[in-house]
């Protein structure tokens, strides 16, 4: 299975809560807390689409879109 | 189905009526006096393509009718007094939620476990206040076996009508003995149909936005509208609101629907009023007692009359006050301690010409225990 | 048809604390309703009171926000009344396991075809972090300062003595395995029991030493193993993941229809006994 390629990171800024979660659990930290203290993609390039964040936001704030 | 004369015991008129209204779905709990409904139902609904479960109490059976009603089914539960307290959270939900349903109270004699194969009318205030917080109910009752068959399909239609639970307050004298009812055929006695919403899929459907004829069109669990239904005070979609006005208006709406239709939910019986000095005032089983009174008395020239009440609440004061507003005695006969009593020394203008004449021992009233307490009543002495 | 076609969008960001796992349990849940492909007008979801019972708020499904421990009665009418609906339960630990558990059995002992979704956060989150049937001995809650003295039930073995036919347990950090084991559980034919280890940091982490979402989960992560691994016989507080049951029985709404079919026609034979 070709390894997806990541298109894009959305996190949707007014349900993002800011638990900390996605943050901690991405295997390859490619989130981090801004300044408002939700998550953003600080390092998208490091990103293997694993979706753990995704699956894992209790605010379903998180969505990876991947390249068709 | 033709016409059919059978003899049956109550529970088995009240069976009757509510299969004859389309009753689709029953869900109950064995009590005495009230367990030959579901034993009944248990044989004859699956045969008719209804659905009889019986569920592991009676918390579970009044929730699991709530659940039936919202696929489109007419639904009922039966119990007693034990079985109606265990009830009343539901009921209340019920209530809130606007949900046509029909519960039957055999009652017994109370409190408690009390006298669970002997006869007791106490249960009608926990009919209208059983459950929490401000909101009104129907109650129905009946004395002969042909009126419980109508009161029955009467509970149902008011059901429909006014998306409420209403409660048939039977007790284990009607509840047990047999007698003679004939079954109309269909069509003879009128139906009210669940009413279901004409909005189309897609549009805005609102299921707690009255027309304005009042009525609250339906839509089925599994039909277009996916809608949301709750205990909580809950806005036009059903989605939980304590926004005050919403609040305010929910429980105006919930208490008026029913006390502003008084007129169509009242159901009475009375003879001899035109005339008539003192008032047997009654309901259920007692009243049977009362009106073999009334009837020996008047045989022999005293101006005795008969009140009926078939419908309990909304207690209807202005019908009670105009009927009995000649009466220089109203006597109020019932197996309890004076709970209609009080509902009548309220509605009339002369409160202190309301007597009770009880018996709370578990025995029927009889005709003799009334004569006994008249004379008292009238000072004539024992 | 996107996950997003599958909640009522107009009423997020939805009420759960920050890190609450019951957001969890609820993306887990949609997304195993979207890869079933079930027509969202079927679906029925019933669920009781608490911090957990906001989640039929949030789904684009037939919603019924029962009472305190009663959804599965309230479902079992539903689902019985009309058995081509698909019924989802999810309820609170003590909505569930407290005030619910007969209702609980006994939906468990007909085996009727709901999906009952006990979201085990170990406490009452709502009325503000009391201790439940489901706490941990020794945890700490309102109403147990000084810890419970209570063991708390293995609601899978619960359930499998009851009779229900598909048995599992799960955590919200094992996201991926949760979606497959509710895609199951739903797809099951019978009465299917999820319980769903939830993290609660505000009224159970605080009060507990895991006092926010990703510790929580650490804690989950650590201290559950699939089911047969060597550590769960080891240590007593380490739980076993998975699908413990998942066996077919005769199905209640199945049997009763079975039934009518063995019954002659209502001959109007003078009816009451």
């Amino acid at each position: 299975m070709k390894r997806p390629r990541l298109k894009e990171i959305v996190i949707n800024r007014d349900w993002c809560k800011g638990c900390g979660l996605c943050i901690h659990f991405c295997p390859h930290c490619v989130l981090e807390e801004d300044a408002e203290g939700k998550a953003w993609a600080a390092h998208p390039e490091r990103c293997t689409c694993c979706r753990l964040c995704e699956l894992q936001c209790p605010e379903l704030a998180t969505e990876i879109i991947i390249e068709e | 189905m033709e016409e059919r004369v059978v003899f049956v015991q109550g529970n088995g008129a009240c069976v009757e009526g509510a299969l004859y209204a389309g009753l689709g779905f029953f869900a109950g709990y064995p009590i005495t006096p009230s367990t030959e409904i579901a034993e009944i139902l248990a044989a004859r609904l699956p045969r008719q393509g209804g659905r009889f479960i019986q569920m592991e109490d009676e918390i579970a059976s009044m929730c699991a009718i709530i659940g039936g009603s919202l696929t489109g089914h007419k639904v009922m539960t039966a119990t007693s007094g034990p079985g109606f307290s265990l009830m009343q959270e539901s009921l209340g939900y019920a209530i809130m939620a606007e949900i046509p349903c029909v519960i039957v109270n055999v009652q017994r004699g109370g409190p408690s476990t009390g006298n669970p194969t002997h006869v007791g009318q106490g249960d009608v205030n926990q009919a209208r206040w059983g459950t929490h917080g401000d909101h009104s109910i129907i109650t129905l009752s009946a004395s002969t076996h042909q009126d419980l068959f109508a009161m029955t399909v009467h509970a149902f239609n008011m059901a429909e009508t006014y998306r409420t639970p209403v409660i048939l307050l039977l007790d284990e004298v009607i509840g047990h003995m047999r007698e003679k009812l004939v079954i109309p055929e269909a069509g003879v006695l009128p139906v009210v149909d669940r009413l279901r919403t004409a909005v189309k899929r897609g549009v805005d459907y609102h299921p707690y936005l009255p027309r304005e004829d009042g009525r609250l069109p339906m839509s089925d669990f599994g039909g277009d509208h996916r809608y949301n239904v709750t205990g909580l005070y809950h806005d036009m979609w059903g989605f939980p609101s304590s926004n005050p006005k919403v609040v305010g208006s929910l429980l105006n709406h919930l208490v008026e629907k029913i006390e502003t239709s008084v007129h169509d939910i009242t159901r009475y019986k009375e003879r001899y009023l035109d005339d008539a000095e003192v008032v047997l005032l009654s309901f259920g089983s007692a009243a049977r007692s009362a009106l073999h009174t009334v009837e020996n008395r008047r045989r022999r020239g005293d101006k005795l009359g008969y009140f009926e009440l078939q419908s309990i609440w909304p207690f209807p004061s202005g019908l009670v006050r105009e009927k009995l507003r000649k009466a220089r005695r109203i006597v109020v006969v019932e197996m309890n301690k004076g709970q209609v009593t009080a509902q009548v020394k309220a509605a009339v203008e002369k409160p202190e010409r309301v007597f009770l004449a009880n018996r709370i021992d578990g025995e029927l009233i009889s005709p003799t225990n009334i004569a006994t307490i008249l004379r008292i009543i009238q000072g004539k002495g024992v | 048809m996107g996950t997003r076609d599958f909640i009522r969008e107009r009423f997020f960001p939805h009420m759960w604390c920050p890190g609450c796992g019951h957001g969890t349990v609820l993306n887990c849940l949609i997304r195993a309703v979207e890869s079933l492909g079930l027509d969202k007008s079927q679906i029925v979801m019933a669920s009781g009171i608490g911090c957990s019972a906001r989640i039929s708020g949030y789904v684009d499904f037939h919603s019924l926000h029962t009472l305190h421990g009663r959804a599965l009665a309230f479902a079992t009418g539903v689902k019985f009344s009309q058995p081509a609906l698909t019924l989802i339960v999810p309820m609170g630990d003590g909505d569930a396991l407290a005030i619910g558990g007969n209702h609980f059995i006994h939906a468990a002992r007909r085996n009727i075809d709901v999906t009952a979704i006990v979201m085990n956060n170990r406490t009452y989150g709502m009325t503000g972090g009391q201790y439940s049937p489901m706490s941990l001995m020794g945890d700490c809650g309102t109403t147990a300062p000084m810890g419970t003295l209570e063991r708390p039930f293995d609601a899978v073995k619960l359930a499998t003595a009851a009779g229900a036919t598909f048995v599992a347990r799960t955590t919200t950090y094992h996201a991926r395995e949760g979606i497959s084991i509710l895609k199951r559980a739903i797809a099951h034919k019978g009465f299917s029991m999820v319980e769903f280890l939830s993290q609660c940091p505000t009224q159970y982490g605080r009060r507990n030493g895991l006092a926010d979402a990703p510790s929580m989960l650490e804690y989950f992560k650590t201290h559950t193993v699939p089911i047969g691994s060597e550590k769960a016989q080891e240590d007593p507080n380490i739980l076993e993941r998975g699908i413990f049951v998942d066996e077919d029985r005769p199905e209640y709404c199945e049997s009763y229809a079975a039934m009518v079919q063995k019954m002659a026609p209502s001959s109007g034979d003078g009816g009451a006994l």
